[in-house]
Order: structure tokens, then sequence, then C-alpha cells
């Protein structure tokens, strides 16, 4: 079987600090695979390189056997992967509806001037893209919030929201970078639940940072453990729970926040 | 009708039309500066070149007048995409004073140098309309700021809907936003400043045919621009309904104060007493009455 996504060896320095060094990873087509690891170990620079957004000092990033290393983040996303901010990042003065339509924002074709002069094509192009994002809202259970601008939601809801408009670009691959950070138990149940829905039902690929241990436990595939940068581990996540060198890396010198622990 | 209280409606009907031309001018700001953060200190400027090339067609190459106005639109489209290409993409992502001096220069080598290559001394430029105000009760309203308005207007217009509701122009928000979520949305965040710096040539182009009329075309034309920093603050930096509001301020300001204060102190209040609004509008409220109110994260 061939990765759907995989990343080669990349290694990422900020002037003296190397946030990655000589990382690979695998994502395969349907599947969840967690990225975990202690605050500082280049999880978010990893999903960076994947976005686009930070470019590898070396190593290489292929999307469906074709390298995608160096290309725009926005080439990034045509190709198919969505993500999400680790700080909520939608777009505010704009209703949840503009934000999930701006999701869509790849497969609009019509230019500035072709919707001038193909009004009739542009309007049917609309519409079926606001099919697309009422199928979304369903799903995600955000009806009544449509109209209502982003800035005045509940934390948990924004964070719907923000799955909602990755999700709008109907994406192969799903960049989560700690979708669940802040959010009470509840909200985090609900996370959780659609998350395996988008991945059971809608066939996404997901790639997941998140500290909630519980969570990663219960609903990942796979989990890739980094430290200091660097893979230290790699397995169904019975496997890297019980990793020597993982616990190591969690526990440190006081026992703080050990995989499978209580939390969650 | 009194004489006094005819006399403060002309005042007024003046100042309301003026500052719709001063709004269509601010509108070329606010584009520029809702969509990429960059302020544009060489507005005026840019209004100064397009009543150049649109003169010079007009009265140095002898073309038709149709052709003069598309001529300088085409010319300021182009040099505001150029511009976006050359010069202010290279400084996407440095402090705000970076582009904020590059303009302030650009704008010296536009009043230094814009000139001279289309022609020298000043010229005007005659359009098709009657000079003959028309005359309502206590009012004269020079047809020139008849059409400006409504050119204004058509424009604020235009673009509010096109921010308010077309897909592009809420993509455009979406950059001015946040670039690197519009990025991560697909979208290609510098062929929209390249769009934003065109449309700002549209409304220039048009500020600058209608101020060249109303002025005759030489360097001073680009003093116009100085209007759009009142206008802006008080009105709020990135809101098309706040250009308006502030140009109609500033307009009827500027009558009152040339009409009631200048007969004591022989002139020039006009110039500076919309920076005294503008100053007490700063200490008030920072973000114009309809800005973006930008909350600080801690």
């Amino acid at each position: 079987m061939s990765a759907l996504l995989e990343i080669r060896e990349a290694s990422k320095a900020f002037g003296g600090v190397q946030a990655v060094t000589r990382v690979s990873l695998e994502a395969q087509k349907g599947e969840i695979l967690s990225v975990i690891g202690p605050n500082g170990a280049g999880k978010t620079t990893v999903l960076n390189m994947i976005s686009g957004f930070y470019h590898p000092d070396s190593g290489r990033i292929v999307l469906e056997g074709r390298d995608v290393t160096d290309l725009a983040p926005s080439r990034i996303a045509e190709l198919g992967i969505a993500r999400t901010f680790q700080n909520i990042a939608l777009f505010r003065g704009m209703t949840v509806l503009d934000n999930l339509l701006l999701g869509r924002h790849v497969h609009m074709k019509t230019g500035v001037l072709s919707a001038f002069a193909y009004w009739g094509l542009a309007q049917k192009e609309e519409v079926a893209h606001r099919k697309r994002v009422e199928d979304i809202i369903d799903f995600l259970r955000i009806q009544d919030l449509r109209r209502r601008p982003t800035g005045s939601l509940a934390y948990g809801l924004q964070k719907r929201v923000e799955l909602g408009r990755a999700l709008a670009l109907d994406p192969k691959i799903l960049l989560l970078d700690e979708p669940m950070g802040g959010c009470n138990h509840e909200e985090k149940e609900d996370m959780a639940r659609f998350i395996l829905d988008v991945n059971q039902e809608w066939g996404v690929t997901v790639i997941l940072i998140e500290h909630d241990m519980g969570v990663v436990m219960d609903i990942s595939d796979r989990v890739t453990v980094l430290d200091m940068g660097q893979k230290i581990a790699e397995g169904t996540p019975d496997e890297v729970r019980a990793n020597p060198r993982v616990i190591k890396a969690y526990l440190g010198e006081t026992k703080t926040d050990l995989p499978g622990g209580s939390r969650g | 009708m009194s004489d006094d209280l005819g006399f403060f409606c002309l005042l007024m009907s003046n100042g309301l039309l003026i500052g719709l031309m001063y709004s269509l001018i601010a509108l070329g700001f606010v584009l520029v500066y809702k969509a990429t953060d960059a302020i544009n200190f060489a507005q005026g400027e840019f209004v100064m070149i397009a009543g150049f090339v649109a003169a010079g067609g007009l009265m140095v190459w002898g073309v038709n007048l149709w052709l003069s106005i598309a001529l300088a639109i085409a010319s300021l489209v182009v040099f505001g995409f150029v511009l976006e290409r050359v010069m202010l993409r290279k400084l996407i992502g440095r402090p705000v004073i970076a582009v904020v001096m590059a303009t302030i220069g650009l704008a010296s080598i536009l009043r230094g140098v814009g000139p001279f290559t289309i022609f020298s001394g000043s010229k005007p430029l005659p359009l098709p309309i009657r000079d003959e105000p028309f005359v309502l009760g206590p009012l004269f309203i020079p047809p020139i700021q008849v059409l400006g308005a409504v050119v204004s207007l058509a424009f604020l217009a235009g673009f509010g809907w096109f921010f308010l509701k077309s897909r592009k122009g809420i993509a455009m928000r979406a950059v001015a936003d946040n670039q690197q979520v519009a990025m991560a949305m697909g979208i290609d965040v510098e062929r929209y400043f390249g769009v934003a710096w065109a449309m700002t040539g549209i409304v220039s182009a048009l500020g600058g045919i209608l101020w060249g009329n109303l002025l005759g075309v030489d360097v001073n034309l680009a003093l116009v621009g100085f209007k759009v920093f009142p206008v802006v603050i008080l009105g709020g930096l990135d809101s098309i309904p706040g250009a308006i509001l502030g140009g109609l301020i500033v307009g009827v300001v500027e009558n009152i104060a040339a009409g009631y204060i200048d007969p004591y102190v022989g002139g020039g209040t006009k110039d500076f007493a919309p920076y005294v609004l503008m100053i007490l509008a700063l200490m008030v409220r920072p973000y114009g009455m309809f800005g973006k109110r930008i909350i600080e994260r801690v």
C-alpha cells in the first residue's frame, strides 16, 4: 500500500534552533494519524511544512506520489489538504456562512470578470456551493448559527465552525492542530465524534495534533511521537503507550502527562 | 427664507457635494487598506497622475474625451498593478512604517517626475457639461459637483456591494483579515493584492478626472490627497460607509469654516479645519466611526 502523504526525512531550523530533525511520516489513505509529543517537540512545525507555510531545509513532502515540498500554501490547499489552526483563526466580522463559503474557494472557478459576463453560470455555481456548505452545517449541527458573526460564538462552537470551514474544501487530508485545545469535556467529546465521522463516513484522512491523550488513544489508528524535533516512536496506540522511550519523554524527571493516563 | 439661513444652506449643499468627491478619493485609500493593510500616502498623487493623463490626452495629444478617460483609467489600473508587483509585494510582512515611507517617497517621485513626462504647467480638463450652476432658491449648485457626487455614490455603492456580497470581495476581506489563513483556504493572496491596487487605480482615475475639471490639472491636484486623511480617520480606515460619512463631514466642516470663520481671519481655515476635527476624533475614537475595532490579543 502506498501512502497518501509521505514526509521523507524533513528537517527545519529557525535561526540556530533545530525545530525538526529528519522526521519521516506516512499517512495511509483513510486513517487517523496522531502526532503527539511534549511542548516544543516540533508538531506544529511538521503541520506547517505539510501545508506549505514552511518549506523544509532538507527532505521531501510527497502527496499521492507528487512532490509538493516547495509549493505555496494556496496550491497545497488546491491539491486537497485542509487545516485548522491552534489558535482559532476564523475570519472575524464575517458570518459563519461566509466563513464556510470561503472554504469553498478552491472549488470556485469563476473569476471576477467572468462572474459578471456569465451571471447565470456563476449563480448556478453559487447554488451548488451553498448546498455543500449546508450539508456541512447539518453535519456539525450548527444550523442556528448560519448568520451569526463568528466572534459572538462560544469557544467550542468556534472550533466547530473552523472544522467546518476546513471540511468545505472537500479535502483528501485534514490537518487538525489541537482541535480540542481549551475545550471543556463535552466539547471534546463532540469534536472527537465529528472527527471520527468525517474519517469513517466521508473517508477523509486525518492528521491530528492533540494534547488530550485520552482522546488521541481512543480515536487514532496510529500514533507518531515526536520529542525535541525527532521521531521517537510510531505505532498503534497500544504500542506507543507501552514504548519506554515515549514514557521517558513524557515522564521526564517528574511524572506529568503520561500517555493513556486517567485524563480525558 | 432669511439670508442667513440661505447662506447656511448654500454652505451645506456645497459641502455635502464636495464631500462626496472626497469620499471617492478616500475610497481608493480604503480599498487598499482593506485588502492589503497598506497605508497609501500617494493617494493624492494617483489622482494627480490620472488628471495629467486625461488632460494630456484631451489637450496635448488631441484624442477625444472618452478615449482620454479610458486612457486615464487604463493607465492607472496598470500603474496600480505594476506598483504592487514591483514595489509593494517586496514589503509584505515588513513593519508598517516600511510601506508608509515607501509610499511617501513614491508620492514625491510622482509629483516630481509625473508632470514633466506629460506636460508642464497647468491645463484645464473640460468635460461636456454646462458651467452655469443650477439655481434652487438660495442654492447655487455647479453641475460638476452633481456629476462628482453621482459618480462617487455609484462607485461607493458598487464597491460596498462587492465587499459585502460578492465571493471575490469576501475573499478579499479574508485576505485582509488574516493572510495566512486565507492562504490555507487556497486563496492566492498576492493576486488579490494586485486586484486591490488596480481597483484603487480605477477610483483614482475617476477622482482625477472630476477634480481635474474642478481645479485644473497641475501638480497641486495632488493636494486633494491630503483631505483623504481626515476623511478616513473620521470614518475608519477600512470602512466604505465610513468613507462616505467622513467625506461628507470633511466637506461640510471646511465649507462652514470657510463661510463663517474666514471673513474674520482673512481666509485659509478651510485647509486645516478638517484636521482639527481629525485630531479630536483620534483622541476619542481612534478606529473611526465605522472602522474595525482591533482588540489586541493578550
